[in-house]
C-alpha cells in the first residue's frame, strides 16, 4: 500500500506567535517550529498501517527552508522518504493555493496517479481552519473520510469511525481515498535514536512550484483569493478578581454570577 | 438586491440557532435566500422565513446526507452557478468548514472559516476572525469569486424579519465522485437536555482535576442550564467523549459565560475558550495559568466549591 501523509510546519503554540506587519501573513521566521501535532497521529497511523504489511509511506510537507524540520520529524519517526516542496513565490499562499500545491505534490510523490491512501491531520494548529483536507480531496477527486477517530484499511477499502456531534458515525470508502485524524486515533510514538540514525539516510526530494508543473502565478500572496486586511493584539484580560476558598468560596462563585446578571 | 445564500444547519427540519444567526448576517449583506439539504423542509421553512429568507431552496434525495459532505458541496455550487450570490454562510462547524472549502475549489472562490463577524465592505464582504488561540483579532476579505464564508456560532444576536420563504426545489443531480465516502451508521448520542456545546450561552467545562467524576461538573452546569465541556486531559483519560472537547484539538467555544473547574489552562484548552466573555475558574492549585485570563477565579476543591455553587444557584433562581 502507498501511502502519502502531508504535514504542515508551524510556529510552536507555546510561543507568542504574530504576524509580518509588512503583508499581514503569519510569522514563521521569529518563532520557533515544529511538525503540527495533530499531524503527527497521521505519520502514526500511516506507520501502523504500513506496518501490518506491505506498505510505503512518504511524507510530503509545503512551506519555507525550516519546513523540512517537520519532514524529518515524521522520517525519525519511520516514515520511508520525504518531500519537500519549497519556493519562494508560496509565500502568503492561502488554503486554496496550499492545497493545489499540495494535490500535486500527492500525484507527483505517488508517480503521476493517486496514491492508495492520502493521510492528513484534520488540522493544522496554526490556521486551524480544518479545510485543506476538503479541498485536496475535491482537487485529487478523491473520497473524502474525515475527523477519524479509528481507521481500518483492508485491500479493498476503509472505514473509520468518527465522534460526531449528535452522532457517533461509520464511514466507509473505496481505496484510493483521502483520511484525515483526529488527536483521539493513537498514541504518536517518539522518534527512537535507532529512528533518528535511520533518518539521515533516508531519501528526501526538495522541489519547485516549476516540477510540480504549478504556475507561480497561481500562488502565493498576490494570488490569494483571501486577504487579511488587518490583524490587532487583543488587549490583555484585565487581571480578574481571585479569591480562596475558605469554605464560602461557592457561595461567592453564586454571587459574581448573579451581580454579572447570570443567574 | 443580489442575493446572499445560507446553508441552513438542521435536524429533519429543526433548524438551529445558528442559522438564524447567518440569516441575521445575511440581511445586512443582501437577500437571505435559505438553502434547505435534507428531509423536513417544510417544517423549517416557517422558521426560516421568521429569520428574513425570501427564498428558501430545497433539496431533498436521499444521497444528499447519506454521504460525507460532498453532496452538499455540489447542491450549493449549483446555486452558486444559477444565482450569483453576494456571499455564501455556513456554519463553522466541522462539516460546515468542509463545505465551505469544497465548494471554493469548485467555483473558485475564497474560503473564509470561524468568521465571528461579518459585513458589507470594500468590494464585498469584510470579515474578523479570532486567531492564535483568541491573541489576535484579524480582518479578512475575499477578492476571489464569491464570498464563502463560516461564521461560528454566537456572532451575533439573532433578530426575526419575516419575509416571504417561498420555496424553490433545487434540480440536481449528485454526481457519482460525490457518493464515495458513505455514512452505513450513525448511533444517536443519548439525549442529555443540554444545549449544544458550541451554541450555548453558558458552558461548564471538568478537567484533569475531577479525577473521571464529572458529576458536580454536570450538576452546577445543569443549574445554569449550560453545556458540558472537557479539557484535553479529561478525553485522553476517558472521562469524557470527545465531541465535548474543548480546545485546540477539540471545539472553539465562545459563550457569554465559561467555567473552567479542575482546568489548568494550558494553550491547548485556551485556544478553544479564550474568546469567551466572562470567564470563571475553580482551580485548587492558585498557580494555575486558567486564573490568568479569569474574571473570578476561586482557589479551592471543586469538589466542595461547585456543589456550594449549584445550591446558590438553584435558591437564586428559585
Amino acid at each position: 500500500m502507498n501511502i502519502v501523509v502531508c504535514v504542515k510546519y508551524v510556529p510552536d503554540a507555546q510561543a507568542d506567535r504574530t504576524f509580518n506587519e509588512a503583508d499581514n501573513t503569519t510569522d514563521r521566521d521569529g518563532v520557533e517550529g515544529l511538525l503540527s501535532e495533530i499531524d503527527e497521529y497521521a505519520v502514526e497511523e500511516a506507520l501502523k498501517i504500513a506496518e501490518s504489511g506491505e506498505g510505503e509511506v512518504t511524507v510530503v510537507t509545503v512551506g519555507p527552508e525550516q519546513a523540512l524540520d517537520a519532514v524529518k520529524k515524521a522520517l525519525q519517526m519511520g516514515a520511508d522518504k520525504g518531500v519537500h516542496v519549497s519556493d519562494e513565490a508560496i509565500h502568503g499562499s492561502d488554503a486554496a493555493a496550499t492545497s493545489l500545491i499540495l494535490a500535486e505534490a500527492v500525484k507527483k510523490a505517488a508517480g503521476g496517479e493517486n496514491p492508495d491512501l492520502v493521510l492528513m491531520g484534520m488540522s493544522s494548529t496554526d490556521g486551524v481552519m480544518g479545510v485543506v483536507p476538503a479541498m485536496v480531496a475535491e482537487r485529487l477527486g478523491l473520497p473524502q473520510v474525515t475527523y477519524a477517530s479509528e481507521l481500518t484499511v483492508d485491500g479493498q477499502g476503509l472505514k473509520i469511525r468518527r465522534d460526531g456531534d449528535a452522532a457517533s458515525e461509520t464511514i466507509e470508502s473505496s481505496l484510493p481515498a483521502l483520511v484525515s485524524v483526529t488527536d483521539q486515533i493513537n498514541e504518536p510514538r517518539y522518534p527512537s535514536f535507532k529512528g533518528i540514525m535511520a533518518a539521515k539516510k533516508k531519501p528526501v526530494e526538495t522541489w519547485t512550484l516549476a516540477d510540480l508543473g504549478v504556475d507561480a502565478g497561481q500562488v502565493g500572496l498576490d494570488a490569494a483569493w483571501t486577504t487579511v486586511t488587518s490583524f490587532a493584539k487583543r488587549p490583555p484580560r484585565e487581571q480578574g478578581q481571585i479569591v480562596t476558598d475558605e469554605g464560602d468560596g461557592g457561595a461567592k462563585l453564586a454571587e459574581f454570577l448573579s451581580a454579572q446578571k447570570f443567574l | 438586491m443580489a442575493e446572499v445564500l445560507v446553508l441552513v444547519d438542521h435536524v429533519d427540519g429543526k433548524v438551529r440557532k445558528s442559522t438564524a444567526e447567518l440569516l441575521t448576517i445575511a440581511r445586512r449583506l443582501g437577500e437571505p435566500s435559505a438553502v434547505h439539504i435534507g428531509p423536513g423542509a417544510e417544517t423549517a421553512q416557517v422558521t426560516l422565513a421568521k429569520y428574513g429568507a425570501e427564498k428558501v431552496y430545497t433539496f431533498d434525495a436521499p444521497e444528499a446526507l447519506e454521504y460525507l459532505v460532498a453532496p452538499q458541496a455540489e447542491v450549493l455550487a449549483a446555486l452558486v452557478e444559477k444565482t450569483s450570490p453576494v456571499a455564501v454562510l455556513i456554519p463553522s462547524n466541522s462539516a460546515g468548514k468542509e463545505i465551505a472549502g469544497r465548494l471554493g475549489i469548485k467555483t473558485n472562490s475564497g474560503v473564509i472559516t470561524d468568521a465571528v463577524d461579518v459585513t458589507a465592505g470594500g468590494e464585498g464582504v469584510e470579515t474578523t476572525q479570532s486567531v492564535f488561540a483568541g491573541s489576535y483579532t484579524v480582518k479578512a476579505t475575499v477578492n476571489q469569486g464569491t464570498a464563502i464564508v463560516a461564521v461560528k456560532p454566537n456572532s451575533v444576536a439573532i433578530e426575526a424579519a419575516p419575509a416571504a420563504g417561498t420555496v424553490e426545489a433545487v434540480d440536481v443531480t449528485v454526481s457519482d465522485a460525490a457518493k464515495a465516502a458513505k455514512i452505513v451508521e450513525s448511533k444517536p448520542k443519548e439525549a442529555t437536555g443540554r444545549p449544544e456545546l458550541t451554541e450555548a450561552a453558558i458552558v461548564v467545562s471538568g478537567g484533569r482535576g475531577t479525577g473521571g467524576d464529572f458529576g458536580p461538573v454536570e450538576e452546577f452546569a445543569d443549574s445554569l442550564g449550560a453545556a458540558v465541556g472537557a479539557s484535553r486531559a479529561a478525553v485522553d483519560a476517558g472521562w469524557y467523549p470527545h465531541s465535548n472537547q474543548v480546545g485546540q484539538t477539540g471545539k472553539q467555544v465562545s459563550p457569554q459565560l465559561y467555567v473552567a473547574a479542575g482546568i489548568s489552562g494550558a494553550i491547548q484548552h485556551r485556544a478553544g475558550m479564550q474568546t469567551s466573555k466572562t470567564i470563571v475558574a475553580v482551580n485548587k492549585d492558585e498557580e494555575a495559568p486558567i486564573f490568568e485570563l479569569v474574571d473570578f477565579g476561586v482557589v479551592g476543591d471543586l469538589f466542595t466549591v461547585l456543589p456550594q455553587a449549584t445550591e446558590a444557584v438553584k435558591k437564586a433562581k428559585g
